[in-house]
């Protein structure tokens, strides 16, 4: 682990802890209904929502946490260097998101300028243990990184040799 | 001190438990039910499941004479069960709630002869039973917010609500023909029905968790989303407060307080730990956590359990292992962390059980009697 991400994982960390404080709350505006308050248009409702908070490595790299009463909205954008990480992202996210429901609180659709979105409700909480919910997500960011730059290796090292074998002469 | 008794109910969350005032009986909330356990055995006995909500069960409270169970649902509804003889099982009544949303908590009165329904629809329902009709019937108290919390003053006509919005009140529930005019204290001392007798609130406007009167009911604690306890001495009617001792702490979230007697009291919640304090007017603080705690954010030491189970991130290590160089190693033994702590999910309630006792209850599917 380098050492810059170490401080910025402590700190996403400590916050997700404080965030996913939840507690099954069932709507106030439609009856019978319990949603997750952070994926309701809550304009005319504010005090259900807590303050969004950026947590930032770098203008690359950050993660944005919006918790609300049940629910905690967790997106993070990865760092994309170059073209090709971007492709990679993309394509990794993609390859996720159409598992969305393997993963529980993987979120279909990422929030707007991120790459991957979790939602985390209070029914999560009630099933799941919280640390080991923040451990994962914890190390889905710490793995993250490795997988797609691993990935980008793999990927310059097939080209080169793809490119050796188109370039060696006939015999 | 000898260690807590626990009893482990099951996986599903625990909304909220109750005692009858023997200890002999254990009713806690199950998804849409309530189970009735006899404790006293080593093992607590399934004695009857109530079903009757269609929506999870929010909370349960047995009257102080032992004879009828609230219950109160997400269905919008509350139901009153007496057990009947004759058929040899609990018999709900319907509750006139009059509510259109959730009812989020409920509370007997200490005479037993109403109750109180608080609800997301910004109402708490003050109930009582009018015996021309046979029926429970409701008046409303309005607020602007979800009401979470409710508890009564031992006169029997003073209700303290948090809400929300983050403030918690004081309010009369007086109902006539009901109550006996009750003496004046430092609360008031003309009460009609819907009376606010006080209004508390932080400055961070944080939802108040839960609230509490002490044992004499002049004083009053709150806990909120902010990590604080806040406890509140009033002078009289119509002046400001003698004293507000607001006491922030490094701790998650509590979720639920409770006066052990007049200067000392405990707490806990989201941090899954007991936390008792200590304090009188002049200031409160905290003296002792019940539990040995290790800080959630840095790591546990690995716990080394027999039957580790192998974590996705393990097993896609050893895969991985095995597919790049033909080896296997073992799983490492990061896996098996555990809360230093019995309950490993947030507590919900703490409940008086006898002198030097508490019992609370959590996510986890636990019900712990705790010495304090």
């Amino acid at each position: 682990m380098s050492q810059s991400l170490k401080p910025y994982l402590t700190a996403v960390r400590s916050s997700l802890t404080a965030a996913i404080c939840l507690e099954d709350f069932s709507s106030q505006l439609v009856e019978r209904h319990n949603r997750p308050e952070i994926e309701v248009d809550n304009s005319h409702n504010p005090e259900l929502i807590l303050n969004p908070m950026v947590i930032a490595r770098n203008e690359n790299e950050k993660v944005l946490i919006e918790p609300s009463i049940n629910s905690v909205r967790v997106s993070i954008k990865i760092k994309q260097a170059d073209e090709i990480e971007q492709i990679l992202v993309h394509q990794f996210a993609r390859f996720l998101t159409s598992r969305a429901e393997n993963f529980f609180i993987l979120r279909r659709v990422p929030i707007k300028g991120y790459d991957i979105s979790f939602l985390v409700t209070n029914f999560h909480t009630e099933q799941m243990l919280k640390d080991k919910l923040v451990d994962f997500i914890i190390e889905f960011m710490e793995e993250v990184d490795k997988e797609i730059s691993e990935m980008k290796l793999f990927l310059n090292a097939r080209a080169r040799v793809i490119a050796e074998a188109y370039l060696t002469p006939f015999d | 001190m000898s260690t807590p008794i626990v009893y482990q109910l099951g996986h599903k969350p625990i909304k909220d438990h109750v005692f009858s005032s023997d200890r002999s009986l254990l009713a806690i909330t199950k998804d849409n039910t309530v189970e009735i356990y006899r404790i006293g055995t080593a093992k607590p006995q399934l004695v009857t499941t109530l079903k009757g909500h269609d929506k999870t069960v929010t909370s349960v409270d047995i009257s102080p004479d032992n004879s009828k169970i609230l219950t109160c649902s997400q269905d919008r509804n509350a139901l009153v069960w007496e057990y009947s003889q004759a058929e040899g099982e609990y018999k709900p009544t319907l509750v006139l709630l009059r509510i259109n949303k959730a009812a989020t908590c409920c509370r007997w009165s200490p005479n037993g002869d109403k109750f109180a329904v608080g609800s997301n629809d910004r109402i708490v329902a003050i109930c009582y039973y009018e015996e021309e009709n046979d029926w429970w019937v409701s008046k409303h108290l309005r607020l602007r917010s979800t009401v979470t919390s409710l508890d009564w003053h031992p006169n029997n006509v003073l209700l303290a609500v948090g809400s929300t919005d983050g403030h918690a009140r004081v309010f009369s529930t007086f109902i006539k023909g009901l109550d006996a005019k009750p003496a004046p204290s430092v609360w008031g001392s003309r009460l009609p029905f819907q009376t606010l007798c006080g209004d508390f609130t932080n400055e961070t406007g944080a939802w108040v968790h839960a609230v509490s009167f002490n044992p004499n009911g002049d004083s009053l604690a709150y806990v909120s989303h902010d990590s604080s306890l806040v406890l509140v001495y009033p002078e009289g009617e119509g002046l400001p407060p003698k004293n507000i001792v607001s006491l922030k702490t490094n701790y998650l979230p509590f979720k639920s307080v409770l006066f052990l007697g007049e200067n000392s009291l405990v707490a806990s919640g989201h941090n899954c730990n007991l936390i008792v304090f200590q304090g009188d007017e002049s200031g409160w603080k905290q003296t002792k956590e019940l539990e040995q705690q290790k800080d959630l954010i840095h790591d546990l030491p690995p716990k080394t359990d027999e039957d580790e189970e192998i974590s996705s991130h393990d097993a896609l290590n050893m895969f991985r292992q095995l597919d790049l160089k033909g080896k296997v190693n073992k799983a490492s033994d990061k896996s098996g962390k555990a809360l230093s702590t019995i309950h490993q999910n947030t507590v919900t309630a703490i409940k008086y059980f006898t002198k030097g006792k508490v019992s609370t209850s959590g996510i986890d599917g636990k019900v712990v009697i705790f010495n304090v």
